[in-house]
């Protein structure tokens, strides 16, 4: 019969301190870097010339429809070895992509980019063209209106989905297992291996998740509160 | 409580000391009633004096803690044990159910379901006749309602007298004991009233059918009722022929609300 | 694209793997997650708070998780129900297909719980009023008039239990991309392999999405047709 033995847990705790934080910022890095560029492909494809919208919409439509374990393994496992050993296109992969944790935190920005893309691009046309029309006859220019006008209405209305998609890339860094970055899964699965407490570590594991989801999920909540307006 | 709460023999529903409440909130606080079979009752009354629920509880839409519901002699909803009601197994319910049908404010036409379908859907799913004959009665209930040329169209394409008329064909397809009208005509644009009210005289006076009708439609009432039940507060506070009732109101609440009609 | 045709056996054998477990598990989290739904609605007390504590769990987790929990949690137990023996050694396959129909269950569950919430009282009444049984009306009322709620979010999950497939590739189930990386591995030819896999989901995923869109249309209700 099994028998718990959490004290191979509490000795290791550090291990499983660390992967979360690693997890926490892995996701804040990839929600930061997703959302500036998840902006720019919205506002490409909401204002763009035509081909612009066009690449745009492909690009997030070939996101949303492969697995990120996929972007992960082609760029960790694949791109060095795109180019010659010790080439100058080698290096400078390396030298972008140095580590684990940089290329996942990448590669999470190229995924949560392409939803948020989605999101944003929602968010415009939610904000429609009143606002737009009430900022040109301010005599604002084209880009003052977007700046100062769609912009924030916009992010006020995709605050939800916005903390949403920050839940769900903090999930994503489970994957991160998959190149061995040492956050809570690798912790977890390191834990499971080597000392055969399954029950103990994925337990562990799966409570740490759950606790940090749902704080996440009411920070949030209290955030949105302590903004006083809304989009009527 | 000695109540007499059997019930009566020569009648289609039976309503006896029936009580419900939400919580706190008292509804029917003891209401008393009979219908004969065949016979056209309209009940009256102000808003929140029960008439609804009351008529929900017939078909056991509602729950009722206490009192009785007979529907042909049948208790509804529950079993009786010592006294003591006993919540009936669905198959009972649903039994019941299917001999009083009902007509709703908001129509409740089933939306994917076109009208000759949700004509024949009762009958053949519970009644199980089969399609044929299902759909031969469907289309003429359909034209006694005046709609034989809209069999085949969606509830979304019709107006709202025409989705009354088609609930009120699929009521009548169940060949009930008793139809129920809950108050068919408020929903309604004032210009399409009409063609409901034409349609359930239509059907009184062909003097088949048992009808109660929660309305709102005095005139309605005064030509068409064989009764008119009069309640207020949870209870039946008054009732007999419409002359007697609306033109020599005896209690002073029936007076207070014809009053306010009229004004 | 020669290297990619010359294996494509290989290919072919991690796709056909995808492609099952992505079968199991989209069926299986429709079945079941249609009942999480149903019990999530119309059921009593006790039911619902289960329900609600399985679904709110399973979506605070990484699905990643849900399938290592399974893969490495399942065996190390007895579960013994009335003396009978439930057989817990899975094996990788069994194990990410539990892992992802409780993710997929969870899923479509609060879909089909939000869905039944949006058809109006009246028609349960109306079907009531006809003598319906409760699942008389569950089927051929309350529910259809769901569908073209329950589709479109329904196909998402669809498509995201088919991404998840790839999660297997960590407990070294040999499915499209394990199989891509190993034939990475052993050609060192990188970019036709992971474009040819990257194809392959996204025809598959982008189908399902575009089927469901069709099918939803194909629900709305009086428009002439």
């Amino acid at each position: 019969m099994y028998k718990l033995r959490w004290e191979y847990i509490t000795n290791n705790k550090e291990l499983f301190i660390d992967g979360l934080l690693l997890g926490l910022k892995m996701a804040i890095l990839g929600l930061i870097i997703g959302t500036v560029l998840g902006l720019l492909l919205a506002f490409a494809r909401q204002y763009g010339p035509r081909p612009l919208r066009w690449v745009v919409t492909a690009y997030v439509e070939l996101i949303r429809n492969i697995p990120l374990l996929l972007i992960v393994s082609l760029l960790y496992f694949g791109l060095p070895q795109v180019f010659p050993r010790r080439s100058t296109g080698q290096e400078w992969v390396l030298k972008i992509l140095p580590d684990a944790e940089t290329t996942f935190i990448v590669a999470l920005a190229i995924y949560a980019a392409a939803y948020l893309a989605e999101i944003f691009s929602a968010g415009i046309v939610s904000v429609g063209k009143r606002y737009l029309e009430a900022g040109r006859s301010l005599g604002l220019s084209r880009t003052q209106t977007a700046v100062s006008i769609t912009l924030p209405i916009m992010l006020r209305t995709v605050l939800p989905s916005l903390g949403n998609t920050f839940i769900g890339l903090f999930k994503d860094t489970s994957i991160a297992v998959a190149i061995a970055a040492p956050e809570l899964t690798w912790a977890a699965r390191k834990i499971s291996t080597d000392y055969f407490r399954y029950i103990e570590a994925w337990a562990t594991a799966g409570v740490i998740y759950l606790l940090t989801c749902y704080a996440i999920a009411i920070g949030l909540r209290l955030i949105e509160r302590r903004i006083k307006w809304t989009v009527a | 409580m000695s109540q007499n709460l059997a019930p009566n023999p020569n009648a289609m529903v039976s309503i006896r000391n029936l009580h419900k409440h939400y919580g706190e909130l008292q509804v029917l606080k003891g209401v008393d009633l009979d219908i004969a079979p065949g016979e056209v009752v309209c009940v009256i009354g102000p808003s929140g004096s029960g008439k609804t629920t009351m008529l929900r509880c017939v078909n056991f839409l509602e729950n009722y803690q206490d009192g009785r519901i007979y529907v042909d002699g049948q208790l509804v909803g529950y079993r009786e044990q010592n006294g003591q009601l006993k919540p009936a197994p669905e198959k009972e319910v649903a039994k019941i159910r299917a001999e009083t049908a009902m007509v709703f404010q908001q129509f409740n036409l089933f939306p994917h379901m076109t009208a000759l379908r949700n004509v024949t859907f009762g009958p053949m799913k519970v009644r199980k006749v089969n399609k044929a004959e299902a759909e031969e009665n469907a289309r003429r209930l359909l034209a006694r309602v005046g709609l034989a040329d809209k069999a085949d169209n969606y509830p979304s394409q019709l107006s709202g007298g025409q989705q009354q008329r088609v609930a009120i064909a699929r009521a009548l397809a169940m060949e009930p004991k008793v139809i129920l009208f809950d108050e068919v005509t408020s929903a309604l644009d004032p210009e399409l009233v009409g063609e409901v009210l034409q349609v359930m005289t239509d059907l009184a006076q062909s003097h088949g059918v048992t009808m109660i009708v929660v309305t709102h439609e005095m005139g309605f009432a005064r030509d068409v009722a064989d009764r008119i039940v009069f309640m207020d507060g949870g209870v039946v506070v008054e009732q007999g022929p419409p002359s007697q009732v609306l033109e020599h109101p005896e209690s002073e609440r029936l007076q207070a609300f014809l009053r306010r009609l009229h004004s | 694209m020669n290297e990619v045709w010359d294996n494509r056996h290989l290919i072919w054998l991690g796709l056909k793997l995808t492609l099952q477990l992505s079968a199991v598990a989209i069926v299986a989290s429709s079945l079941i997650g249609l009942f999480v739904g149903v019990g999530l609605f119309y059921g009593n007390r006790v039911v619902r708070s289960l329900l609600r504590l399985y679904v709110d769990v399973i979506r605070g987790l990484p699905i990643l998780v849900v399938l290592f929990l399974i893969y490495y949690i399942l065996p190390a137990v007895n579960i013994d129900i009335l003396g009978v023996h439930i057989p817990t050694n899975v094996g990788r396959f069994q194990a990410a297909a539990i892992g992802l129909t409780l993710f997929g269950a969870a899923q479509v569950g609060e879909v089909v719980r939000g869905a039944l919430a949006s058809v109006p009282k009246g028609q349960s009444d109306a079907g009531k009023a006809l003598g319906l049984t409760f699942w008389q009306r569950l089927f051929s009322i309350t529910l259809p008039q769901s569908m073209p709620v329950i589709i479109p979010p329904w196909t998402n999950t669809a498509a995201e239990l088919v991404k998840g497939t790839s999660l297997a590739s960590l407990l070294s189930m040999s499915e499209l991309l394990f199989a891509t990386r190993k034939i990475v591995e052993r050609t060192g030819d990188v970019l036709p392999f992971y474009i040819a896999a990257a194809a392959i989901y996204f025809v598959i995923c982008f189908t399902i999405s575009r089927l469901g869109a069709l099918v939803a249309q194909r629900y709305r209700f009086g428009v002439a047709r």
